[in-house]
C-alpha cells in the first residue's frame, strides 16, 4: 500500500502560475485527476513523476521525496502522455530492455508477464514504429508495469484511443487497482473519470477545485445555477411568469432571447414548458448556455 | 556504464539515416587520400595540410558534433529519455554511458579513417599518421564531452556546436590569435605536434598547457551533463 502526497505544491514558470498551492493524498485504488486542458494536470503529474521540481511545497512517495531521487522508480511506474517510444525496437525488445534497466532478477520473465498483462503478445515481435496508437499506449503501459510497481501514474492514457481500446485499458486499470495498487490518471473528460475512478481530484486553472468521490463531484456539478437561453413567441411575458414562479434567480431580456439563470435545474426544466403553455407563449428554443466542462469547472473554482 | 542504455543508443545512432551522415565525411577523406596517393601529390607538406585541415579541423568536430549531440539530444527532444530516467539508475551512469557511445562512434568514424588516410598519404614517414591519429582521438574525447553536455543543456545544441566549430575555431581563429589558442582543435593539434618531428605541423599552444586543458574540458563536460540531467525538466505537453 503506497501513498503519494502533495503538500502545498506550487509550480510557476516566470510570472505564470501553473499549479497553485495544491495539497492532496493519493492512496490505493483509482484516482482520477480531472480538469480542462491547460489546467495544470500534466504539470502535476510531471511533479509526481519526478520530472519537474515543485517551485514550493513537497511531493513525496511514502515519505520519500520524488524530485532528484531515482530510487523512487522502484515503486513508481509512469506512463507519459507523449507517444514517442524507441520505434526501432520491437515491443518485446523494448520491454525487455526496460526490465534490464530496472535490474530485475529475471528480465525475460518480467517482460513476458508485463506484455501478457496488456495483451500485446500477438504483436510483441513487431517494431513499435508500426504500432497503432492504442497498441503504443498498451506497450507504454507494459513498460511502466514491468517491475510490478505499487504506484502507477498515467498522463491522459485514453487520448486517441478508439472505444474498444478504451474499454480494454479501463479493464486493465481496474484489475491493477483491485490488486491494491495506487493508480492516478489524468483526463479532461468527465465520463472517463466517472466510469473508472472511485476518487476524483478536480484541477482548474492550477487550483485544486474539488476532491471526493464521483457522486459528490457530480452533484456539485449539476446543483450549480444553470444558465439557459430561451427564445419564445413572447419573451417579456414568459420572463414575468418565470420570475413570478421563483425557480430562477435572474432573467435578462437580450436581443437573442431570454437569458435565465435557474437556481433549481430539475424544477426549471420541468416547469418551463408548463409555464409557457399556461401563459399561452410558444417556446421556440431552450438551450443550456454554459454546459461546457470549462464553465462547470469555473463554477467549482468560484465557490 | 550500462549495457542496456548503450545498446539502445547504438541502435538509435546506427539504425537510421544518421549512420549515412556519419559515413559521409570519413569516406570523403579516404577518397581524397587515395586520390592524392594515386596521383603522386602526397608530398609531406600537402599530406600534412590535408590531415590538419580536413581530418582534424573539419571531420573531427563535425563527427563529434553528430555523435555527441545525437546520443542524447533527440531522446530528450522526443521524450524517450523518460524511459531511461524513470529507472533506479544514477544519472551520472546514464551520462557516462551516452558519452562512451559517442567516443566509440568518433573512434570508428573519425579516428580510424584518420589513421587509414594518414597511412595512405605518408606511410610511416615522420610518424605523421600515428601523430594525427592520437591527436584526433584526444580531440574527439574532449569534443564529445562538450557536445554531450551541450545536448543536455540546450535544445539548440547542434546550432551552438556548429557555431563553435565553424565560427569560433575555423573563422575567428584566422583573425584573432587569442581565439585560436582557446580551441579544442588547437589543443589536439599540439598533441599531434608533440608526437611528430615534422616541422610543417605547428601548433600555437604548448602541450603542457593543451594537455591539462583537454582533460579539464572533458571532465567538466561530463560533470556538467550529469548535474543537469539530474534536474532535467521534461517540457510539459500543455
Amino acid at each position: 500500500m503506497s501513498e503519494l502526497k502533495l503538500e502545498s505544491v506550487s509550480r510557476w514558470y516566470g510570472n505564470v502560475v501553473a499549479v497553485n498551492g495544491v495539497s492532496m493524498t493519493v492512496g490505493p485504488g483509482v484516482t482520477g485527476l480531472l480538469g480542462p486542458n491547460g489546467a495544470g494536470k500534466s504539470t502535476l503529474i510531471h511533479m509526481m513523476g519526478g520530472f519537474l521540481a515543485p517551485s514550493s511545497g513537497t511531493v513525496t512517495l511514502d515519505g520519500a521525496p520524488i524530485w532528484q531521487n531515482p530510487d523512487v522508480y522502484r515503486r513508481l511506474g509512469l506512463v507519459p502522455e507523449r507517444e514517442a517510444a524507441y520505434d526501432f525496437l520491437t515491443g518485446e525488445q523494448f520491454i525487455h530492455a526496460m526490465a534490464k534497466l530496472h535490474k530485475l532478477p529475471d528480465p525475460s520473465a518480467a517482460a513476458r508477464r508485463a506484455i501478457g498483462l496488456v495483451e500485446m503478445d500477438y504483436a510483441a515481435n513487431r517494431p513499435i514504429g508500426n504500432y497503432s496508437k492504442g497498441m503504443k499506449q498498451r506497450i507504454k503501459m507494459a513498460s511502466a508495469l514491468v517491475h510490478d510497481p505499487p504506484v502507477l501514474l498515467l498522463d491522459e492514457p485514453f487520448n486517441g484511443m478508439d472505444p474498444r481500446q478504451r474499454l480494454q485499458l479501463m479493464d486493465l486499470i481496474r484489475r491493477m487497482a483491485d490488486e491494491g495498487r495506487t493508480i492516478l490518471f489524468s483526463s479532461h473528460i468527465l465520463e472517463e473519470v466517472e466510469r473508472l475512478a472511485s476518487h476524483i481530484e478536480v484541477i482548474v486553472a492550477g487550483r485544486h477545485a474539488a476532491s471526493g468521490d464521483f457522486r459528490k463531484i457530480r452533484r456539485l456539478m449539476t446543483d450549480r445555477p444553470h444558465i439557459f437561453l430561451v427564445r419564445s413567441g413572447d419573451d417579456r411575458r414568459l420572463a414575468a411568469e418565470v420570475i413570478a414562479d421563483g425557480c430562477a434567480s435572474s432573467v435578462e431580456l437580450t436581443e437573442k432571447g431570454l437569458r435565465v439563470e435557474a437556481t433549481d435545474f430539475q424544477r426549471f426544466t420541468w416547469l418551463l414548458p408548463r409555464l409557457a403553455r399556461d401563459a399561452d407563449v410558444r417556446l421556440w428554443e431552450v438551450s443550456p448556455a454554459d454546459e461546457s466542462l470549462e464553465s462547470v469547472f469555473s463554477y467549482l473554482v468560484a465557490r | 556504464m550500462n549495457a542496456t542504455i548503450a545498446m539502445i543508443t547504438f541502435r538509435a545512432m546506427l539504425g537510421r539515416r544518421r549512420a549515412l551522415l556519419l559515413l559521409l565525411l570519413p569516406v570523403l577523406l579516404l577518397v581524397l587520400a587515395a586520390a592524392l596517393r594515386l596521383s603522386d601529390f602526397n608530398d609531406l607538406d600537402t599530406s600534412a595540410q590535408v590531415m590538419q585541415r580536413f581530418a582534424l579541423a573539419t571531420l573531427l568536430p563535425l563527427l563529434a558534433l553528430i555523435a555527441g549531440t545525437g546520443v542524447i539530444g533527440p531522446e530528450i527532444d522526443d521524450g524517450q529519455i523518460m524511459y531511461v530516467l524513470t529507472k533506479p539508475i544514477p544519472r551520472p551512469v546514464v551520462v557516462v554511458t551516452k558519452y562512451a557511445v559517442a567516443v566509440v562512434l568518433v573512434t570508428l568514424f573519425a579516428v580510424v579513417p584518420t589513421l587509414i588516410a594518414g597511412l595512405l598519404l605518408t606511410g610511416t614517414t615522420a610518424g605523421m599518421a600515428s601523430a594525427f591519429t592520437v591527436g584526433v582521438l584526444v580531440g574527439g574525447i574532449a569534443y564529445s564531452a562538450v557536445f554531450v553536455a551541450l545536448a543536455v543543456l540546450s535544445r539548440n545544441a547542434v546550432t551552438i556546436g556548429l557555431l563553435y566549430a565553424l565560427v569560433w575555431e575555423a573563422l575567428l581563429g584566422n583573425f584573432a590569435p587569442g581565439a585560436k589558442s582557446a580551441s579544442i582543435q588547437q589543443w589536439a593539434l599540439s598533441v599531434t605536434d608533440a608526437l611528430t618531428p615534422a616541422s610543417v605541423i605547428d601548433s600555437t599552444v604548448d602541450l603542457a598547457v593543451a594537455g591539462p586543458l583537454l582533460a579539464a574540458v572533458t571532465v567538466a563536460g561530463v560533470l556538467l551533463a550529469s548535474y543537469r540531467l539530474r534536474s532535467l525538466t521534461v517540457a510539459s505537453a500543455e
